[in-house]
């Protein structure tokens, strides 16, 4: 909401007493919460330009159209060079000097030889001024001017500020400068003054007949017939008004009605009665019906919209825009004025079925003042004769306002329970009283009644908020919150329990963490699904294809951030992160996960080994993904499966589970989803399902570390196995033969190749036992090898190698 | 010869010896079983008592002479020994060190959990709820009018209507604010309640350098029979010194409008800007950093709270703003791209937990 300072002081008087300047007035709009966004003073731009007299305007001696001229200025006599026509000495003038920015050819004057003469400054034209559009000459002004006279003194609005306050959308009273205008009188800042309502001389009664069938949307349809008008130009102080604020001046009908909207909150409509065939009625759209809008578009109507006809159809979507086959043009001499009211709620429905956005939506939908129309009307009425001439008729007038009035019991010890601030009570009611509000009673609780304008209030607490916002947010005074125990108590809930714990142990292992989209592309999107994808996870508005479907999983997030680095020239991205996957819309659909990859190498070549540099593999991501199942719970030892999803290589892929309950996937991603994504093999990751993890129990204490007092022995073991044997069958089946001494089981060495026959592979395995009673004898430990071996070979099949 | 010759020339052997071996030699020759010192005792017998026992103390005064100065000889030759191999086994400590790959966390989260610290302290605990969420507790328990227009504050994403449910129950939409679990909190645990929540949220807007289809909110509500705007106020200074690190923060109210409480405010902080960057604390400008009221008396009915007896406050403020506001970073979308060189550089030591006893 955009308004002129000076437009505003027509409601609001800043003389004494309370002489507000207009950096008060600046500060209070914040404070009242009519946050000003922005603020153009033209005074500073134009500061610098003060009327200057030509002593001589002789020829420049190399250019024809040229003149040398000597200028008196407030500054002394200075020397300019002019390419102005009218240019001559005598004359009285508006001098730029060096340094000042000119606002219409958007430069700052600098001193220069013009063809070898000095010039030092510049003899300006209105265009340049941005006063006109004129620019046939220079500034040609009466001579009654005195040199240094400010330019802002003898053209209108050139010292104008334009403020653009934010408005929310509770203060529909503010979407007219009168409103504002009501606020800042309330907050200290000068005298509201409601312009009155004049007296207008009825000449004859009102052709146009008005009707509502619609009193739902439209309760309330005033209008008054003015013939004879002439629609020409709006006078230029209205002009200037409205072309401050960025609106472009139309005709005097049209210009009227704008400030009507803008300064009152007034939206108006006027129809060129020639063209109205039969009565003006108001009904709801039966869909089908097409207008061409004053927004020079067509709009067909869906059926429902509030819409202002006449014989001929449509005229205009009420509230919302106005059509141009009953329009005013320049030749239009008999006018009809429309002034209604039109529901929030249905405004805002057509307003948004259509995606219109004007001045008159906005403001009826967020509610105009329904008890100014005949105000309004006559205000209105009254300008049109001033400025168009003609006579107006009586009123016609259809449907009644609707019941605004309404009382809410206020107590003033409420504001200081719910704000802390202690206002004495007279204080409080004199605020409400400034605001329009209607206060009943001797005592508390009052009955207080809002304002006509003030629909956004609707019950006490609003009352306090108007009280407090009044006085000022400032007096409430910062009281500290103390916890009620003596210490912290843990503060996580679930969701953060499990993403803080796994996250952190996951960058620990030296995965970085990211933050993606939830939402992802539909086709990658079916990639990461067993089968359908629930359609209910398709967004019904997304902002691109690639973000308008909600995640099933978030690698392939991962893998596009991996590989949007590797197309930077940043390879090997090792990344992870803890957040939300959706099955399904209800909340129990979405669950938990901390998910990572890695891809490429583990790192650049190294000069102390090329495992620095060897490929990622499967081995890291199991890592990973048990690291931050125990990171969740130490206790657990989950089992393995190979049943990972399809999104994974098929051979190289593994699922961690407690019996049914999947607790991880890892692997391989697959290759035709790296050819989907185009990123370069290999790539492996993980998903945790952080919620399935059971959470460890709080047990009081460990049980006491026993540890051996005995030397620990190993022992190496090198079995050809058949190529179908796995490591588990070994190591659980090693450790099963070792017994309760066998401490560790360590694959450290896999063997395929010369010495080995096809179809085998040679496993070494090194075993360390520890002795509980007594130090082992070779014999022992000869028995206990042997044993090994044995359980080896009858679960494996495998032989000791020889 | 006698021991006093013999004690002369061995002392000049034991100093002549130049490495382990012939010092060693020195010693069998010496103390050896037939040794020179062994052959003189093992005369000692043949001797009268007297003559025994003067000699035999004059002997053993001498061995042991001897073996300490050949002790002190092996000693200085084992140095140097160890002194010539050191010598040959230098390396080169300028070469890298193995790399170990070092991890982060996203500075986000790192946000999150100063933010839990410090909230944690104040007696606050977290609170969840689902990022898809119904129309019912994104807008209407919340006091947004049906089409009113402030819902249209919120570009909000729709999702297709839940099948089997009906009315507010069966829009679906993504939440467009934390608020949501203010509804779901009090639902599920009534009054007095002091609760945060964190999480994503989502608005259909054309995304730039401070705007984002999906960012994060800290949302927190404390409900009683007595927190007023005082205590909402304190809480906001409290909170904005403990997590920016600055003490005697100045913190504005502004006048503000959420259907979900009254009276509302926006919170602004005080600081200083200059061109390329933003100084919290003192200073001759503001920047709005939450928006905060008192729970509007609807929504407390809404959940079956009697707003007569209980009343108090939320606040909500964004989570990449914060961020970036405390870390320096300077476009909101930096934050979604998983670019490893921002996060190498923006994100946090994963050792580096926030906790008010050691710092957040």
């Amino acid at each position: 909401m955009k308004f002129t300072l000076s437009w505003l002081k027509q409601y609001l008087n800043t003389q004494a007493p309370s002489k507000a300047t207009t950096e008060d007035i600046i500060a209070k709009l914040t404070a009242l919460g009519l946050e000003v966004d922005g603020i153009e003073n033209k005074a500073e731009i134009y500061a610098p330009f003060k009327v200057a007299k030509v002593k001589s305007a002789e020829k420049h001696p190399d250019a024809d159209r040229l003149r040398v001229c000597q200028v008196e200025t407030e500054d002394g006599m200075i020397q300019v060079v002019c390419g102005a026509p009218n240019a001559r000495a005598g004359m009285t003038a508006i001098f730029a000097p060096v340094g000042s920015y000119i606002p219409g050819l958007d430069v700052t004057l600098e001193k220069g030889k013009i063809r070898g003469q000095e010039s030092c400054g510049m003899l300006v034209s209105e265009r340049e001024m941005c006063i006109s559009d004129e620019h046939n000459g220079i500034i040609d002004l009466d001579d009654k001017h005195e040199i240094g006279t400010p330019i802002t003194q003898i053209f209108e609005g050139l010292d104008e500020v334009v403020i653009e306050i934010g408005l929310t959308p509770d203060r529909a009273d503010c979407a007219g400068i009168l409103g504002i205008a009501r606020d800042l009188a309330a907050g200290g800042c000068g005298q509201f003054t409601l312009p009155e309502r004049p007296a207008i001389d009825e000449k004859f009664d009102c052709a146009v007949k008005v009707h509502t069938d619609t009193p739902e949307t439209c309760p309330h349809f005033i209008g008054r017939q003015i013939r004879g008008v002439k629609n020409g130009e709006s006078p230029a102080w209205l002009k200037a008004q409205l072309e401050a604020i960025g609106l472009r001046p139309i005709s005097a009908l049209v210009d009227i009605t704008n400030y009507f909207t803008i300064g009152m909150d007034r939206p108006l409509h006027v129809y060129d009665v020639n063209r109205l065939q039969g009565d003006i009625r108001v009904k709801l759209a039966q869909g089908g019906e097409s207008f061409d809008a004053l927004n020079d578009k067509s709009y067909t109507l869906k059926g429902g919209e509030t819409v202002i006809t006449d014989d001929s159809g449509v005229l205009g979507l009420g509230g919302v825009v106005g059509g141009t086959s009953t329009g005013v043009e320049a030749d239009t001499t008999d006018v009809f004025l429309e002034c209604a009211y039109f529901d929030p709620t249905s405004t805002a429905v057509t307003g948004r079925a259509h995606q219109i956005i004007s001045d008159a939506r906005y403001r009826f939908e967020r509610g105009v003042d329904p008890d100014f129309l005949p105000h309004a009307t006559d205000l209105a009425t009254q300008m049109i004769l001033d400025i168009c001439g003609g006579e107006a008729s009586t009123v016609v007038e259809a449907g009644k306002p609707i019941a605004w009035q309404r009382q809410y019991d206020f107590d003033p010890a409420r504001t200081l329970k719910l704000t802390g601030v202690d206002i004495p009570e007279q204080e409080q009611l004199y605020i409400l009283g400034s605001l329009g509000f209607e206060i009943d009673g001797k005592s508390a609780p009052y009955s207080v009644q809002p304002p006509s304008w003030r629909g956004d209030i609707l019950g006490t607490a609003d009352l306090v908020e108007e009280v407090i916002r009044i006085y000022g947010y400032d007096n409430i005074e910062a009281t500290p919150v103390k916890r009620e125990g003596d210490l912290t108590d843990n503060a996580l809930s679930s969701t953060h329990f499990l993403r803080y714990h796994a996250g952190r142990t996951l960058a620990a292992r030296g995965l970085q963490e990211c933050i993606t989209w939830s939402f992802m592309a539909h086709d990658l999107a079916k990639e990461f699904t067993d089968g359908d994808i629930n359609p209910a996870l398709r967004l019904s508005n997304p902002l691109s294809a690639e973000l308008s479907t909600m995640r099933p999983s978030i690698l392939p997030n991962l893998i596009q951030a991996a590989a949007r680095n590797a197309d930077r020239g940043y390879g090997n991205a090792a990344l992870f992160e803890t957040g939300p996957v959706f099955r399904g819309v209800n909340p129990k659909d979405q669950d938990l996960i901390a998910a990572g990859i890695r891809h490429g190498i583990m790192g650049n070549k190294h000069w102390s080994s090329a495992e620095a540099s060897r490929k990622v593999d499967i081995y890291d991501v199991k890592a990973d993904a048990l690291a931050a199942i125990q990171a969740v719970n130490p206790s657990l030892n989950p089992q393995l499966s190979t049943d990972a999803p399809a999104w994974y290589h098929p051979g190289r892929s593994g699922v961690y589970r407690l019996g049914k309950n999947v607790l991880a996937a890892f692997g391989e991603i697959h290759p035709s989803v790296l050819e989907e994504i185009d990123i370069i093999a290999p790539v492996v990751g993980f998903e945790v399902f952080l919620d399935n993890i059971p959470q460890a129990k709080k047990s009081a204490t460990l049980k006491s570390l026993k540890v051996s007092p005995f030397q620990p022995v190993t022992r190496d073991f090198a079995f050809l196995a058949d190529q179908e044997v796995t490591a588990d069958d070994i190591v659980m089946s090693a450790k099963k033969g070792g017994g309760a001494m066998t401490d560790s089981v360590t694959i450290f060495d896999i063997y395929q190749g010369k010495g080995v026959p096809d179809g085998k592979k040679s496993v070494a395995v090194s075993i360390r036992f520890i002795p509980q009673d007594k130090t082992l004898t070779d014999k022992d430990i000869e028995n206990i090898s042997q044993s090994v071996v044995d359980a080896v070979s009858k679960k494996t099949g495998a032989v000791l190698r020889a | 010869m006698n021991a006093a010759e013999l004690k002369a020339e061995l002392t000049k052997k034991i100093e002549a010896a130049n490495d382990l071996g012939q010092l060693d030699e020195v010693r069998v020759s010496a103390l050896g079983k037939k040794g020179a010192i062994t052959e003189l005792m093992k005369g000692l017998g043949k001797m009268s008592p007297e003559d025994r026992k003067t000699e035999g103390a004059a002997l053993n005064v001498m061995k042991d002479d001897i073996a300490a100065k050949l002790e002190d000889r092996q000693k200085t030759l084992k140095k140097a020994a160890m002194d010539e191999k050191l010598k040959s086994e230098t390396l080169d400590i300028t070469l890298e060190p193995r790399p170990a790959r070092k991890g982060t966390i996203h500075p986000l989260t790192q946000t999150m959990d100063e933010m839990i610290a410090i909230f944690a302290d104040m007696g606050f605990s977290i609170h969840d709820g689902p990022d898809i969420e119904d129309d019912f507790h994104n807008f209407t328990a919340l006091n947004f009018p049906p089409k009113h227009p402030a819902r249209e504050m919120q570009d909000t994403f729709f999702l297709p209507d839940a099948e089997g449910q009906d009315g507010d129950a069966a829009k679906r939409v993504l939440r467009t604010h934390t608020s949501t679990c203010q509804i779901r909190a009090m639902m599920e645990l009534g009054a007095p309640l002091r609760k945060i929540v964190m999480g994503r949220v989502y608005r259909a807007e054309a995304m730039d350098t401070t705007h984002s289809a999906m960012f994060h909110q800290i949302e927190g509500m404390m409900i009683d029979t007595n927190t007023n705007m005082g205590h909402l106020k304190g809480i906001m200074k409290t909170f904005c010194e403990k997590f920016f690190g600055v003490e005697d923060l100045p913190v504005r109210f502004r006048p503000s409008f959420f259907p979900f409480t009254e009276p509302s405010a926006e919170v602004d902080i005080g600081c200083s800007k200059t061109r390329d960057a933003i100084k919290i604390g003192g200073g001759n400008d503001w920047l709005e950093i939450g928006g905060c009221g008192m729970v509007h008396p609807n929504v407390l009915k809404n959940v079956g709270i009697d707003p007569e007896k209980y009343q108090g406050f939320a606040f909500g403020m964004g989570l990449e703003r914060m961020t970036m506001l405390k870390y320096g970073i300077t476009d909101v979308r930096s934050f979604y791209d998983g670019d490893t060189r921002w996060n190498e550089y923006y994100g946090h030591d994963p050792i580096n937990k926030p906790n008010l006893a050691t710092g957040v």
